[in-house]
């Protein structure tokens, strides 16, 4: 194979007021015709910048300081603006990652289609969309001739995505660039959108440079990869040997951070940790407070909870997995998977000690949301987000829900904390009726009991209040503590407790990252003292390692106070590592409830299978870790 | 000291905006100065306009020091009543900045709050509501300002007329700039009130007037700035205006506009600088207001950098 495009010794610079960032750092790539070249890399390794670099579309004042972009035999880094116009769309095509906004909403598919076609080739309006019908046909888009005309809000996130590789084949392209390009999809999509760019890549002898921060998409269709971290190049290869057998040190933690799908780890080990402090940052302490200081003062609370609320048990005890049981009851016989999924029936006893009464349980619950104002005339007709959710949760226990975007995973979580009104059904929280959000009082006891860690670290924290302020609202406001110095004392304790400095709690917080953020968001959690904590999300949009560090720091605090979780994740493997038993939903019904071992090793349900096969596998991740 | 001023200055991004924004420090230092010399009006002024005993009919429409008949006393000449013009420029503008805070605060305060609650609540409140802005929208706000004053002068009783202008005034211009408030507010409580940290406040069963005074106010306090500022030009022109047209202040504390009313009157018969200063006074303050605002915008809208 022949080399189509040669990266030697890039330099990438962004001039900023604060002196100039380095985004890229002497990086050589090579990629040939046929192959797909993966990059790797977690936010801010310049996998982007790559890409941007080689399109010259690097955004302002960006700059190439030094290096080399041949692309067959040509030099980029010294093309005039005109001729780099021309190669754009001509030779190099990129595809983004989200194809909701990667197509102009006010076209049909085929105008656009068409456009660039006519833009860069002299043919008449027919043969241009005998050629769009073409490019359509070859990504496995189903009956073009008539959806192509259509809108691309009425294309779902799949068939949009066809439609943005078509675009980007319209010009016979000789390299294209994928910046995440499944990463909005869901796996069962995902799947699908990489078996085409392979069978592209193989058919037309395309280079393809595939960019993306998931390490099983690499895993599954890259021929070669190189891993970037923070602007250089870490490790570059074959991916089996790359993946297999990693050389360095930061490829291997990248490897074990990764979340297995097919066996659970009690921890995740050999982590990289960037989140380094200064100094400064680190020996700032406020007198006597420690992470000890702080589950002690959690403990002691849960303790009192716990012989308040049934007969007295150990911590030990709390920590044994004790069973889910879940069903899913339709109106009617026409449930499509008719089986009954009680795994364990609901008075059946756990193994070795007496019933326990469920923390929370579900019953035949239902949501439905009207859009817009409901008719004044005739039967309402809304959305159903969820309808007849049953199951169980132990406490002590941490229960999984899986599934696609819109399957309901949110809005049950949302039901239990009382942010959406549910249309039918119960819920009792230790044995008492959980009232629905707009019944529930002000000062209803599991206001404090069930706090929430929510997906987006960015939004649920108040960017205007310190990181103090923020974590000391709710000792103030549930009352559990009065004094100032007592509260500060705590608040310095809490973030001891999930590992960050406590001189953090002078800062705001937009000064931490994503992580680090989600850490604090943790600590907020805590400092109420909940029973139950509901985890929406909280990983996703975290980096691997990161998420590492999170899911490792859930699990700690999860088995040191005996937290009952309901976690929610899209990712099977992430539910793999955390969860104890798994409820499946689909399209706001409950499809399986399952132990988590039971549920992986031999998932009933169709659909659930579906789910476990398409999810990418690691093969190459073989090493034991 | 000057550590601690360089790394604000760096760190702070409106700060470090302003530091390499020419026209906008310009701006600021002219409305520093109108507004210092506003305030200081009492001090500065070489005579006091509002006190009758001390103007001269004599002194009347006495020119500029640099032209023919001009006399010492009176730098930029005086009015046809024989008040010194920069004197009454002084307390005229402090009058029109006065009236101008005090109806743009309580123009925010009611336009905010109800933008607030409307974002937040949704629903029927904030149909309700907007649709009455909507309505208020369609018609210029000096109508809806001439029309309050209009009424305020028929309830109130005459001798009360000179005592109450200024707080009727306020209140005029006031209801006829809350809308614009009432707008930004709601649109940016809107959004922030789908993050989930007010969520998280929700859950927590937090008094939706602390969630929306405590947590979500700060977080829309830039757009609203903006508005601030803008609106307080239109707020000061408003009065002017208003005064222009006679229905303003009384006429024995003019304003800007009431110098310029009068003014006026005496362009075409050669006595242009009873017309001239005033309004030079008014344009000045107004766009170094403006260009001021333009700043906060543009610096709290990364994407028109």
């Amino acid at each position: 194979m022949t080399s189509l495009l040669n990266i030697v010794d890039l330099w990438v610079k962004f001039p900023t007021r604060f002196g100039e960032f380095t985004a890229l750092n002497h990086v050589n790539l090579d990629v040939s015709a046929g192959e797909i070249h993966g990059l790797v890399g977690e936010s801010g390794a310049g996998k982007s910048t790559v890409g941007a670099a080689i399109m010259g579309l690097l955004q302002s004042p960006g700059y190439v300081s030094d290096g080399e972009i041949s692309f067959m035999g040509n030099n980029l880094t010294a093309l005039s603006d005109d001729a780099y116009h021309k190669l754009r769309g001509q030779r190099i095509s990129m595809i983004f990652q989200d194809p909701q906004t990667s197509l102009n909403p006010l076209l049909t598919v085929a105008n656009q289609l068409m456009e660039t076609i006519r833009q860069h080739a002299d043919i008449s309006h027919n043969d241009a969309r005998k050629r769009a019908v073409e490019l359509l046909e070859v990504t496995g888009l189903q009956d073009v001739e008539n959806r192509m005309d259509e809108y691309p809000h009425q294309f779902s996130g799949g068939m949009r995505q066809r439609a943005v590789i078509a675009l980007a084949l319209c010009t016979n392209p000789e390299l294209i660039i994928a910046d995440e390009p499944t990463t909005a999809l869901d796996v069962s999509v995902q799947k699908q959108i990489l078996e085409l760019i392979r069978n592209l890549c193989t058919e037309r002898n395309i280079g393809i440079i595939l960019i993306t921060h998931d390490i099983g998409v690499i895993n599954e269709i890259t021929d070669r990869v190189t891993v970037l971290r923070s602007g250089r190049v870490i490790e570059t290869g074959d991916t089996a040997t790359v993946l297999g057998k990693p050389e360095d040190d930061y490829t291997r933690a990248l490897m074990a951070a990764v979340p297995r799908l097919d066996k659970r780890l009690h921890r995740f080990k050999n982590i990289v940790s960037d989140d380094e402090f200064s100094a400064e940052d680190t020996s700032w302490r406020i007198d006597d407070a420690s992470a000890d200081y702080a589950s002690e003062w959690l403990l002691e609370q849960s303790a009192l909870q716990q012989s308040k609320t049934s007969n007295h048990k150990s911590e030990s005890q709390l920590l044994e997995v004790p069973q889910i049981s879940g069903t899913s009851r339709a109106p009617g016989a026409s449930l499509s998977d008719g089986e009954p999924k009680n795994i364990e029936p609901k008075n059946s006893k756990p193994k070795n000690s007496k019933p326990r009464q469920a923390i929370l349980s579900v019953s035949e619950l239902a949501v439905t949301f009207y859009s817009g104002q409901p008719s004044w005339f005739g039967k309402k007709e809304g959305f159903k987000a969820l309808s007849d959710i049953s199951f169980d949760m132990q406490p002590g226990t941490v229960l999984g829900v899986v599934g696609e975007s819109g399957s309901g995973k949110s809005t049950l979580a949302k039901a239990i904390v009382g942010l959406v009104d549910p249309s039918a059904g119960n819920m009792t929280f230790r044995s008492e009726t959980l009232p629905p959000g707009s019944a529930r009082t002000r000062s209803h006891p599991v206001r404090r009991q069930i706090q929430m860690v929510f997906q987006d670290p960015y939004s649920s924290l108040n960017n205007r209040k310190t990181v103090e302020s923020i974590i000391s609202e709710p000792i103030e406001f549930y009352g559990l503590a009065t004094n100032k110095q007592e509260i500060r004392k705590l608040v310095a304790s809490v973030l001891d407790l999930v590992e960050m400095p406590q001189r953090a709690m002078l800062k705001y917080p937009h000064q931490f990252s994503g992580g680090q953020r989600q850490r604090i968001a943790v600590a907020r959690a805590l400092v109420a003292r909940p029973e139950f904590l509901i985890c929406d999300e909280p990983t996703s949009a975290l980096d691997v390692s990161i998420q590492a560090q999170m899911l490792n720091l859930l699990k700690d605090l999860q088995e040191a106070f005996g937290l009952s979780i309901l976690f929610i994740s899209h990712n099977l493997a992430v539910i793999r590592q955390m969860a104890d038993n798994v409820v499946v939903l689909r399209n706001g019904r409950l499809i399986e409830a399952a132990e988590t071992e039971q549920f992986f090793s031999s998932p009933a349900d169709p659909y659930s299978q579906m789910l476990l096969r398409e999810t990418p596998s690691l093969r190459f991740l073989q090493s034991p870790i | 000291m000057l550590k601690a001023w360089h790394r604000l200055a760096h760190e702070n991004e409106l700060l470090y905006l302003f530091l390499n924004n020419r026209v906008a420090q310009l701006a600021a230092l002219i409305a520093l100065l109108t507004v210092g010399g506003a305030a200081l009006s009492p001090v500065l002024s070489p005579t006091d306009p509002y006190d009758i005993a001390s103007i001269d009919i004599m002194d009347s429409l006495v020119p500029p020091v640099w032209s023919d008949g001009s006399d010492e006393r009176f730098v930029i000449g005086t009015d046809d009543q024989g008040r010194d013009l920069l004197s009454a420029i002084l307390y005229g503008t402090r009058l029109s900045l006065f009236v101008g805070f005090l109806s743009i605060t309580f123009a925010s305060v009611l336009g905010v709050s109800v933008g607030l609650m409307a974002g937040y609540f949704g629903g029927r409140f904030d149909a309700f509501v907007m649709r009455i802005a909507d309505v208020q929208l369609s018609l210029p706000a000096i109508l809806t300002a001439l029309l309050i004053d209009g009424i305020a002068r028929g309830i109130l009783p005459r001798e009360q007329h000179d005592s109450l202008m200024i707080v009727v005034l306020t209140f005029a211009i006031g209801l006829s700039l809350w809308v614009n408030f009432a707008r930004t507010a709601r649109a940016s409580t809107f959004v922030e009130r789908n993050k989930e940290y007010v969520q998280a406040c929700e859950i927590m069963g937090m008094h939706p007037v602390r969630i929306m005074l405590v947590h979500i106010l700060p977080n829309i306090m830039g757009p609203i700035l903006v508005i601030l500022t803008v609106d307080l030009a239109v707020a000061v022109l408003l009065e002017a205006t208003l005064s222009f047209l006679g229905v303003g202040v009384p006429p024995n504390q003019p304003s800007l506009g009431t110098l310029i009313r009068i003014g006026t009157e005496y362009m075409f018969s050669g006595e242009w600088w009873i017309v001239i200063f005033p309004s030079a006074m008014l344009i000045t303050m107004i766009v170094s207001i403006n260009v001021l605002g333009d700043f906060l915008r543009d610096a709290f809208n990364p994407r028109l950098r």
